[in-house]
């Protein structure tokens, strides 16, 4: 290509993420909850479960099901977004869903529902994979039977620069971006979460994916030493 | 069900006696179907039929893009296409599908947006895509992607009169058209994948991936779907797979002017 080598905006390296932290137990009614920030991009997740899940006709004699419901706060973002859920949240709240069901063993919660609620009061991007990380966590602070962690995070491109964790302002590249939105499930080695938009090359999708996937089991390591942190020496379940 | 799938796909078959990465026959493309729409296709993957129609009203553009026409995909869950289809709003999976083929459209540029503005920051071309099902026999990704393409080719911007008010006839010119993105649909049953799926075996599938791509090489959307998940060469070899059996829907497309 040429042209200048593109550089990030904050001035990251390609695979380095924003600044993240995870704080547990945030909601004190919920059976279990976190709160994840990366940069300027805030999640709080929370469970209410295994319980039983209605109407009947919905529940399964086999196993138990994971719900999601996701929401951009009306105040998360530059123009004030109406509180009623948008098609976009909508199609993101199963997104979630879908990429956390891998993370329980269902078989146990016959009829029941885990119900996992996430709100976004502060977005940069990334919201769906913050949620993501911060149920992966409320859903063990819950003391649900879990395989494993998940992590998520995304990958993409600015210009043709493969990068990971995008801002809204890479997202926004004038001359184009990419966003790949990846789940993982580092034990199973399954990808649970994936999307795209954009226009990339099959070659630079390859090397986005591999590059997320990495900082997958990073984050779930992360999400390890916090629970490990707050349950150290603790009898309570 | 779930066993008999994969049973059968043990010894390399499928229900309807597909291989694996068989595309149903036929595909069909039939455009011009609804007369009062500026845009229509009736599609047909195997047992599945869409209808699809492209309306065109003149609005203000988002203020965010004030130099482009708007782009709008829906789908509805038509009640005469399958008896588990209710009333009412449509459900979240089918809400999830209709992005899912909004973003092949966008994300490629097939609408060149900015050839729709009239006015900037005033006046703009609004398209909007509609697909209801007329029979659900699986896979209303790849018919809804087919036939809203097809739509967008078969459109015609309407005739204004002086005032800019639509006169309810059409002019000869086309959408401005660009790339075409190719979506097609594979699930994962078991450990085994298939494209193309049938309602059969949507419903025990453990997960789902569409792909939309252009050009040579170019990815522009993908959506996983269902609560099961990939390793990252399945997600490798499904791609690789929507590269190589795009031709069967182009094909079908070619025919449409």
């Amino acid at each position: 290509m040429a042209g200048k080598k593109i550089k990030r905006p904050d001035g990251r390296k390609p695979d380095e993420i924003r600044e993240i932290s995870y704080e547990l137990g945030v909601i004190k009614n919920a059976d279990g909850s976190a709160k994840f920030k990366i940069g300027n991009t805030e999640a709080i997740a929370a469970v209410y479960g295994p319980r039983e899940l209605h109407p009947r006709f919905l529940q399964d004699p086999n196993k138990g099901m994971l719900r999601c419901k996701y929401n951009l706060m009306s105040f998360s973002v530059s123009e004030r977004k109406r509180p009623a859920p948008t098609r976009r949240d909508t199609e993101l709240s199963l997104v979630i869903a879908n990429a956390l069901s891998q993370c329980v063993f269902l078989e146990k919660y016959p009829k029941l529902v885990i119900d996992v609620f996430v709100e976004v009061p502060q977005a940069d991007a990334g919201t769906r994979c913050a949620g993501i990380c911060a149920a992966s966590l409320a859903l063990a602070d819950a003391g649900i039977e879990m395989k494993e962690l998940a992590g998520s995070i995304s990958a993409g491109a600015i210009g043709d620069l493969i990068v990971l964790d995008l801002t809204k302002e890479e997202e926004d590249w004038p001359k184009g971006a990419t966003d790949i939105p990846i789940t993982y499930l580092p034990r199973q080695k399954l990808i649970t979460g994936l999307q795209l938009d954009g226009d990339i090359s099959f070659a630079d999708f390859k090397k986005a994916l591999k590059m997320a996937m990495e900082k997958c089991k990073d984050l779930v390591k992360k999400q390890e030493e916090v629970l490990k942190a707050r349950y150290k020496g603790s009898d309570e379940e | 069900m779930k066993e008999y799938i994969i049973e059968l796909a043990k010894s390399g078959l499928r229900l309807d006696g597909r291989g694996f990465l068989d595309i149903r026959k036929p595909i069909k493309v039939e455009v011009g179907v609804a007369k009062k729409a500026e845009g229509s296709a009736l599609v047909q993957i195997g047992n599945t039929k869409m209808l699809a129609g492209v309306k065109l009203e003149i609005g203000t553009p988002f203020p965010d893009t004030p130099n482009q026409g708007t782009l709008m995909v829906n789908m509805e869950a038509t009640q005469l296409a399958h008896p588990d289809f209710e009333s009412g709003p449509p459900p979240p999976e089918i809400i999830e599908i209709a992005r899912t083929i909004d973003r092949g459209i966008r994300e490629t540029k097939m609408i060149d947006l900015e050839k729709l503005c009239i006015e900037e920051g005033e006046k703009v071309w609004m398209v909007f895509i509609d697909l209801y099902p007329l029979n659900h026999a699986g896979n209303l990704i790849d018919a809804g992607a087919l036939g809203a393409l097809a739509a967008l080719k078969n459109a015609r911007i309407p005739k204004v009169d002086e005032n800019g008010k639509p006169t309810g006839k059409l002019t000869n010119k086309k959408l401005p058209l660009t790339k075409e993105p190719i979506t097609l649909t594979f699930v994962k049953i078991g450990d085994k994948i298939m494209a193309d799926p049938s309602l059969e075996e949507e419903k025990v599938m453990d997960a789902r991936l569409a792909v939309s791509v252009s050009g040579k090489d170019r990815i522009n959307a993908l959506q996983k779907s269902g609560t099961g998940g990939f390793t990252e060469e399945e997600v490798f070899s499904i791609i690789d797979n929507t590269f190589k059996l795009r031709k069967t829907i182009e094909k079908a497309l070619g025919e449409v002017k």
